[in-house]
C-alpha cells in the first residue's frame, strides 16, 4: 500500500505530500500530515469531537482553507487532531467530524508551531491510483 | 530543488540582472544584490525564478528586486523589494509575508561587558521569566476585545500610554510606530482571537532577543548619534513580529485575493502571488488590515522592549534611565508603505512591498526621524544566534536604486530539516557556551533548525549593500546572551 503522506524540506518551511484513492482519503491524510508535524500523532487520544464546515472556490483552495481551519483550532482553542471522518466533499466544500483532545503540556510534545497552510506550490492531482496533493506550510 | 538555469547580466561588481525578455509577462527587469560567490548559492534554488515571477505584478516599476540576504519564499523571495504605481498597480498580501510587520529594535545601554558577563546568566534568567517566548505561548497582559481594537489603531503608543515605555522611543521607531489607515472592521474574528492571548510574546522560530556587545565601530560619528560609544558596550535586540495574528490577517486577504485575481483579469505564475489593485476595494481593505497587524507588531516590540529594561533593572539595581537604556531604532522588515519616489526623473507614489528588506532613507529625507536627520535612517540586520549583527544607516543611493530599501538579515540556505540533520548528535547549547553565548529557550528542537550553518554569513550580507551603496555600515555586535523562541 501506498504511503498516507510525506513530509519534504522547503529552504524556508517545511512540506507535505498526502496521498489518497479518493479525494476524502486525500484530505484525510493531509491533515493526519499536519498533526504529525505538530506532535506525535500517537499521543493524541479521542477524547472530543468537532463538526467542521469549510469551503472555498475549487478544490486545490479548498484544500488549503481545510489546514487553516485546524491550524487555527491548533492555535487559538489548542486542540490536537487524529483522526477526520470526511463525511462529504465535493470540489468546493467539506464536511467532516474531526476527533482528538485538547493540548495536554504533561502529555504532548509540541514540535513544531505550524502557522499557516500556503497556496505557494501547491499541488493536487489525480491519475489512475488516486490523488496526490503538495502543500507547503508556513511555521 | 533544480538548480536556477535561466539568464543573469552582470550590471557590476554587486548587481545581476534578469532580462525583461527572460520570460514572457514580466512587466520590468529582475535586479539581484549579491557578490559573485553568493549568486552561486543563490542560483542553487529556484529563487531568480521568484524574482522574475514578481515582475509579472501590474503596476510594477522600476524593477523586481532582491536584497543579499535573498532565499526563496512564497510567492515573493524572501529579500525581495518591489514598488507599485498606486494608480495602476497591486497590492499582494505575499509581497509583505504572513509574519506582518516583522521587525527588529535594538536597545543601546551605558553597561559594558565587563559589568554584564559575570552576570549574564542571571540576566538571561531575568529576561526569560519577564518576556513571554516559545511555542504558543501567551501573553501577561490580558487584553480586552475594545483594547485590541484600540491598539491596533494606535500602534506603539498604545503601549507607551500604558506605561510600557518612553514617549521618545515612538520618535526612533519606523513610522512612530503606527501606521495609518488601520481599520478593525477588516479584520476577522478569528484573527482577533489569534492574536488576543499573544499580544507581547516573542513567539518562537526565528525570533530572538539578544543582549550583544559592540566589537567594531566602523563610523564613530554616526554610531556617537546613536549613543553608540565605544568596542565592550552593551546592546539589546528584539526581533519579533505580529505573531498569530499577523498570520491570520494574512491567510484571510490572501483568500480574498484569490477571488480577486479572476475578478480583476489579472496573470499570475504562482497562485501565491494573488493580489488586487491598490485603489480597489480588496486592496484597501487588505491595506487597512496590514496597517492594524504592523501596529500590534509595534506594540509587540514596545511591550518586550519594556520587559527587557525592568529585567536589566532588576538585576543591575538601577533605573533603566540610569541603565542608559535608550532606543535606538525600531525598523520593520515585512511591509507594504505607501512612499514617493523618483522614477525615470519622475516623482510617483508607489506601494513598496518589502518582505525580508529593511527601509534604508537618507539623511534630510522627512520620514528620517528628527535625531537621524544629519546622519540618515538607522538599519538594523541581525544575523544568526552564532554570529553578529550590523547597524547601518540609510542612503541617498538607496533612494535612488532600490526605493529606499537595503537587506534584512543573514537568510536562510539550509531548510530547518536540513539544519537539524547537520546538527545531529551535536549540542548546540553547549557549542554556544563555548563561545561565550549564554542561551535560554523553551523550545531545544527549534534550536537546531536556527543553527548558524543554517544561514548565510550575514558579513558577507552587508558587505554587498555597503558596496552597491544602498547602506552604509556603522557598527558590528556579537552575542553574548540570547532568548529564542
Amino acid at each position: 500500500m501506498k504511503r498516507a503522506f510525506e513530509i519534504i524540506d522547503h529552504v524556508a518551511d517545511v512540506g507535505i505530500v498526502a496521498y489518497g484513492k479518493d479525494a476524502k482519503e486525500l484530505f484525510s491524510n493531509a491533515a493526519l500530515a499536519l498533526f504529525s508535524l505538530i506532535t506525535e500523532p500517537e499521543s493524541i487520544e479521542e477524547k472530543l469531537q468537532l463538526d467542521l464546515e469549510v469551503s472555498s472556490e475549487d478544490m486545490d483552495s479548498l484544500l488549503v482553507e481545510w489546514l487553516n481551519e485546524l491550524i487555527y483550532l491548533f492555535d487559538v482553542e489548542r486542540i490536537l487532531f487524529s483522526r477526520f471522518d470526511i463525511r462529504s466533499l465535493t470540489r468546493n466544500e467539506l464536511d467532516a467530524t474531526c476527533y482528538g483532545e485538547g493540548i495536554d503540556s504533561m502529555k504532548h510534545k509540541i514540535k513544531l508551531g505550524v502557522k499557516a497552510a500556503t497556496y505557494h506550490m501547491l499541488k493536487l492531482e489525480q491519475n489512475g491510483d488516486g490523488y496526490k496533493a503538495q502543500i507547503i506550510l508556513d511555521i | 530543488m533544480a538548480r536556477w538555469q535561466g539568464q543573469l547580466i552582470r550590471v557590476d561588481d554587486y548587481r545581476w540582472k534578469i532580462p525583461e525578455n527572460y520570460k514572457t509577462g514580466m512587466r520590468v527587469p529582475g535586479l539581484i544584490y549579491a557578490s559573485q560567490e553568493m549568486l552561486e548559492s543563490i542560483c542553487e534554488e529556484q529563487t531568480p525564478e521568484q524574482v522574475a515571477n514578481v515582475a509579472f505584478l501590474p503596476g510594477i516599476v522600476g524593477y523586481s528586486l532582491a536584497m543579499p540576504d535573498i532565499h526563496w519564499g512564497y510567492g515573493f523571495p524572501i529579500g525581495g523589494v518591489a514598488a507599485m504605481d498606486i494608480k495602476d498597480g497591486v497590492v499582494s498580501p505575499g509581497g509583505v509575508g504572513y509574519d506582518i510587520n516583522c521587525g527588529v529594535r535594538l536597545l543601546r545601554t551605558s553597561l559594558s561587558e565587563a559589568e554584564v558577563r559575570p552576570r549574564i546568566r542571571e540576566l538571561i534568567n531575568a529576561l526569560f521569566f519577564n518576556v513571554p517566548s516559545g511555542l504558543g505561548s501567551e501573553g501577561k497582559m490580558k487584553i480586552s476585545q475594545k483594547e485590541m481594537n484600540q491598539l491596533m489603531v494606535e500602534g506603539a503608543r498604545w503601549a507607551v500610554n500604558h506605561g510600557l515605555g518612553f514617549e521618545e522611543d515612538l520618535d526612533v521607531t519606523e513610522e512612530g510606530g503606527c501606521i495609518g489607515g488601520a481599520d478593525p472592521s477588516k479584520i476577522s474574528d478569528r484573527a482577533v482571537k489569534r492574536g488576543l492571548p499573544q499580544a507581547g510574546t516573542l513567539g518562537s522560530g526565528n525570533h530572538f532577543l539578544e543582549v550583544q556587545v559592540v566589537k567594531e565601530i566602523f563610523d564613530s560619528h554616526i554610531a556617537s548619534v546613536m549613543g553608540i560609544d565605544e568596542i565592550g558596550q552593551i546592546l539589546v535586540l528584539i526581533h519579533t513580529g505580529s505573531r498569530g495574528f499577523g498570520h491570520q490577517v494574512c491567510t484571510d486577504h490572501l483568500r480574498i485575493m484569490e477571488g480577486a485575481i479572476s475578478k480583476y483579469g489579472i496573470n499570475l505564475p504562482d497562485r501565491q502571488l494573488a493580489c488586487a489593485p491598490i485603489e480597489s476595494s480588496e486592496g484597501k481593505d487588505y491595506l487597512a488590515a496590514m496597517a492594524c497587524a504592523a501596529n500590534y507588531a509595534w506594540v509587540n516590540r514596545q511591550c518586550i522592549a519594556h520587559w527587557a529594561r525592568e529585567s536589566f533593572s532588576k538585576v543591575f539595581g538601577k533605573s533603566p534611565e540610569a541603565l542608559g537604556m535608550k532606543q535606538v531604532y525600531d525598523v520593520a522588515h515585512n511591509i507594504a508603505k505607501i512612499e514617493e519616489h523618483t522614477i525615470d526623473g519622475r516623482k510617483l507614489k508607489v506601494c513598496v512591498h518589502r518582505k525580508g528588506a529593511t527601509r534604508a532613507f537618507p539623511a534630510g529625507h522627512k520620514d528620517t526621524p528628527r535625531r537621524y536627520k544629519e546622519v540618515g535612517q538607522p538599519v538594523l540586520v541581525p544575523g544568526d544566534m552564532g554570529r553578529c549583527s550590523f547597524i547601518a544607516v540609510g542612503t541617498e543611493k538607496a533612494m535612488a536604486d532600490s526605493f529606499g530599501s537595503t537587506c534584512h538579515g543573514a537568510g536562510r540556505v539550509l531548510s530547518r530539516g536540513a539544519a537539524k540533520r547537520s546538527m545531529k548528535g551535536r549540542d548546540v547549547v553547549q557549542e554556544l557556551e563555548n563561545r561565550g553565548i549564554t542561551i535560554k529557550t523553551g523550545s531545544f528542537p527549534s534550536l537546531a533548525e536556527e543553527a548558524s550553518q543554517a544561514y548565510k554569513d550575514v558579513t558577507e550580507v552587508i558587505e554587498v549593500v555597503h558596496q552597491a551603496g544602498i547602506s552604509k555600515k556603522v557598527a558590528m555586535a556579537i552575542p553574548m546572551g540570547v532568548i529564542k523562541g
